[in-house]
């Protein structure tokens, strides 16, 4: 009976395999722990007050006092970039999440049952895809208004056509495999063998998209915000903190954009190191 | 037969493969020899190094395999030696190589007379101005009929055996002296596969041309070889001429090998290495299945009609019985199969099971029709036909979850006696199907199908991915649950001698009807219909 008896932590441990078998998964988990322990910890940590101004040290380079320099209103710049983490984080995430679960869910019908669902949900997404996504993304928030949750359901809608052709892909080339004929014979009805057979198989590749739109998403938040139509000043964004400082540069106060910026591309190279890992993870044949 | 001077000869070849464990040895020590004209079979069950010997012959390998030991000398020439230069000169034009796949073999978006020039023209044995006519020769050679229309053919307009046709002409364009053929007919039908062994028989003896055969399948090596070569987990076990092989095999694995290979004459028992006494099966019982008129009509892209994949067929199951349906692919078996499972609709005609019309209950919503638990089904590929995501337990356990109102204890007690029964050692319960063997996955497949006491079980060439000495005993597994259990089974095949093994009665299937159907033996000793007899001329026998 003892083989029968639940493994214990399976999950844990090859967590830890996948990340020893790979250093450059293990650099990229590590530095997306530190990413989501800033975004929880960070305004906590912060010397400085993100918001607080104090004119008087305006436009400082780096310093003992200001790592980051301060900005044109005398705002700590390191406070402000650590600050931003959680905001970007927030809105990559839930508009990464919007878009998975939505586009996953229209492509998994689309793959699935094919014909006429397929064709509608397939013109419906090359409409999306018909515009040049930023300009959509604009135009959206342009439209509904500048708050967050408009730019994260932008966001989402442009990255949803995505993940509804991948999973559409995924799910048809196993509508028919033997497993899931197999599944159909234990008793298993059509929407129960979409769920439990076919979509979790279709997952490894998705983890990859879903790692490098996370990527794709905060450049999107931060360009949106850039153009002005994403978060509004004063809020600590690194979009914004890139758009504000890039005034600046010509008279040489480089470090209002470098900074911002370095976090911005740190993220999405983290993001894109995450997608192999993320797939080692739940691929049952890496499992050993 | 074989000359002074053999034309290739491997003498102590080791092979290692880098892996994530450390080196693994495919190869150790093998040493074979082909001379001019002659044909010699390498067979081995998977795993046994066959493919990878063949391999480092054209320096094919892997990149992380790598020749360790030995040498590889092709008519005076040391081809481990070689340079990637000499090598590019001497694949496809000295040594060729069919593969077992054909369709993977070919460009799919290529004319394949295209392709075969791309050969000719790469080894300079034919200029721009006479290419063409030089690949409607070679298409010539290969017997097939129209070459210049064939020509412009794409593979995916062409059968498995034309394509595997198209591939030997590809591999003799340039008239090579060595032929190595990698399972060339392995998921051809059985005539396809006369055609194309004897298309390659002839060719190399024309040519005199020395040819590899590497096959699985110890009938065919016996029926086209001059030589055998027996691989066991890397090593060459024994070399002896076919005759001499079969009627006196010297190493305890050839005569294993020999054993589980079914003959005329073999029965059930005879192919297990020891000896167990015959299963007894309860006599035949009422009717369960009744097959009346079934018809499957398919629509044709772009056209009004349709065509029938299964033409008005009708047939009986008794309790108890095993019944088997022969056929070529396309020829509708997988489609009466999936009608029958009701995981298709039925155009027309009556399924009646246990006295009830099933084909009148739309397949969508059999799921949850009372009958579902007592019909299932064992699926052709173990692999395929297991969720990559789930373990054995998971995978034995679904029927009973949702067709069974056992506890989550009671489940687990009937997943241990089902694996059991089955022969599934149950450490290995808790494994995913990657980390079983081809003969393990087949028993979850059995082991899933038996799980909720069906009356009938459909198996879909069940034995047809597995190696022989696996064939063997899952076949005695599947008759051992027959006589216990008394199931009834509807056995599908294309191998006419697994049919003789297991099934009281057959029927032949062609282009949607059934030819004939009767007792296997008069089936088979005395068949009606030319297309039977065609099929069974088609199989090699061992001697």
């Amino acid at each position: 009976m003892d083989t029968l008896a639940p493994r214990p932590n399976t999950l844990g441990r090859h967590f830890l395999y996948v990340l020893s078998s790979n250093p450059v998964t293990a650099i990229a988990f590590a530095l997306f722990t530190l990413i989501v322990l800033t975004g929880i910890f960070g305004p906590l940590l912060v010397p400085y007050d993100p918001l607080a101004t104090h004119s008087a040290r305006a436009l400082e380079p780096p310093s003992w006092d200001h790592w980051f320099g301060t900005d044109h209103l005398g705002r700590d710049v390191f406070s402000r970039v650590v600050v931003a983490t959680r905001l970007d984080l927030l809105i990559s995430v839930a508009a990464v999440s919007l878009s998975f679960v939505f586009g996953s869910l229209l492509g998994a019908m689309a793959g699935f049952f094919g014909g006429w669902t397929d064709r509608i949900i397939g013109r419906v997404l090359d409409t999306v895809m018909a515009f040049p996504l930023f300009v959509l993304a604009m135009g959206i928030v342009a439209a509904a208004g500048n708050t967050i949750e408009n730019i994260i359901i932008a966001t989402a809608i442009i990255n949803l056509p995505f993940y509804a052709r991948m999973v559409r892909a995924e799910v048809n080339i196993r509508r028919n495999a033997g497993f899931v004929q197999a599944a159909r014979l234990s008793g298993n009805s059509d929407l129960r063998v979409l769920a439990t057979q076919i979509f979790p198989n279709a997952l490894p590749p998705i983890m990859v998209q879903l790692s490098l739109n996370m990527g794709w998403a905060i450049l999107n938040a931060a360009g949106l915000s850039f153009i002005g139509l994403g978060v509004s000043p004063p809020t600590p964004e690194w979009g914004i903190m890139v758009a504000e400082g890039a005034n600046f540069i010509v008279s040489g106060e480089w470090w209002l954009t470098l900074f911002p910026g370095m976090a911005l591309m740190l993220a999405v190279f983290t993001f894109n190191l995450l997608g192999d890992g993320l797939r080692d993870l739940v691929d049952p044949q890496r499992r050993t | 037969m074989t000359a002074a001077t053999p034309l290739l000869a491997i003498h102590d070849l080791t092979v290692e493969f880098a892996t994530r464990r450390g080196t693994v040895r495919a190869i150790e020590q093998v040493s074979l020899s082909v001379a001019r004209g002659e044909t010699l079979g390498v067979v081995g069950e998977s795993g046994s190094g066959k493919s990878v010997s063949a391999y480092s012959v054209l320096r094919i390998l892997d990149r992380a395999g790598r020749i360790a030991q030995g040498s590889i000398e092709f008519s005076g020439m040391r081809l481990d030696q070689a340079n990637e230069r000499i090598l590019l000169d001497i694949r496809g034009r000295e040594i060729s190589m069919i593969f077992q796949n054909p369709r993977a073999a070919l460009n799919p978006i290529r004319p394949v007379g295209r392709q075969i020039e791309d050969v000719l023209l790469q080894h300079t044995r034919a200029g721009r101005s006479n290419a063409r006519n030089e690949a409607i020769k070679a298409l010539q050679a290969v017997r097939i009929a129209d070459p210049e229309q064939r020509y412009h053919a794409y593979p995916f307009e062409l059968s498995g055996g034309m394509c595997q046709r198209v591939v030997i002409a590809m591999a003799l364009a340039c008239r090579p002296q060595l032929l190595i053929a990698d399972e060339p007919t392995t998921g051809l039908d059985v005539t396809t596969q006369k055609a194309v062994m004897e298309l390659v028989v002839e060719l190399s003896r024309e040519r005199r041309m020395a040819a590899i055969l590497i096959t699985h399948d110890l009938g065919l090596a016996a029926a086209y070889c001059d030589r055998i070569v027996v691989m066991e987990q890397g090593r060459v076990v024994e070399t002896a001429p076919v005759k001499t092989l079969f009627q006196a095999p010297q190493h305890p694995y050839t005569q294993r090998l020999l054993r589980s290979t079914p003959r005329l004459d073999s029965q059930i028992r005879d192919l297990l290495p020891e000896p167990h006494s015959a299963p007894v099966f309860p006599p035949h019982g009422a009717p369960l299945l009744e097959v009346r008129d079934l018809v499957r009509e398919f629509p044709v892209h772009g056209q009004t009609q349709t065509v029938r994949a299964v033409d008005g067929i009708s047939f009986t199951v008794h309790q108890g019985e095993s019944l088997g349906l022969v056929g070529e692919s396309g020829c509708g078996k997988s489609t009466t199969s999936a009608m029958l499972m009701r995981l298709l609709d039925v155009s027309s005609g009556h399924i009646v099971f246990k006295g009830e019309n099933i084909a009148a209950v739309p397949a969508a919503r059999f799921a949850h029709h009372p009958l579902r638990g007592k019909l299932q089904m064992v699926f052709q590929d173990p692999t395929d036909s297991l969720n990559p995501r789930w373990t054995a337990e998971h995978s034995i356990a679904d029927p009973l979850v949702r067709l069974s109102d056992l506890s989550r204890r009671q489940r687990r007690l009937r997943v241990q006696e089902l694996a059991e029964r089955v022969g599934l050692p149950s450490n290995l319960l808790s494994r995913f199907p990657h980390q079983l063997s081809g003969g393990q996955k087949a028993r979850v497949g059995i082991a899933r199908a038996i799980a909720l006491d069906p009356d009938l079980v459909v198996l879909d060439e069940p034995t047809a991915a597995l190696d022989v000495s696996v064939q063997a005993v899952v076949l005695n597994l599947l008759a051992d649950l027959r006589a216990d259990l008394g199931i009834s089974y509807l056995f599908i095949t294309h191998d006419l001698n697994v049919v003789r093994l297991i099934c009281d009665r057959v029927m032949v299937m062609q282009a949607g009807t059934i030819l004939e159907q009767g007792p296997t033996e008069q089936v088979l000793s005395h068949p009606q219909h030319a297309y039977t007899r065609t099929l069974l001329d088609a199989i090699p026998h061992p001697p």
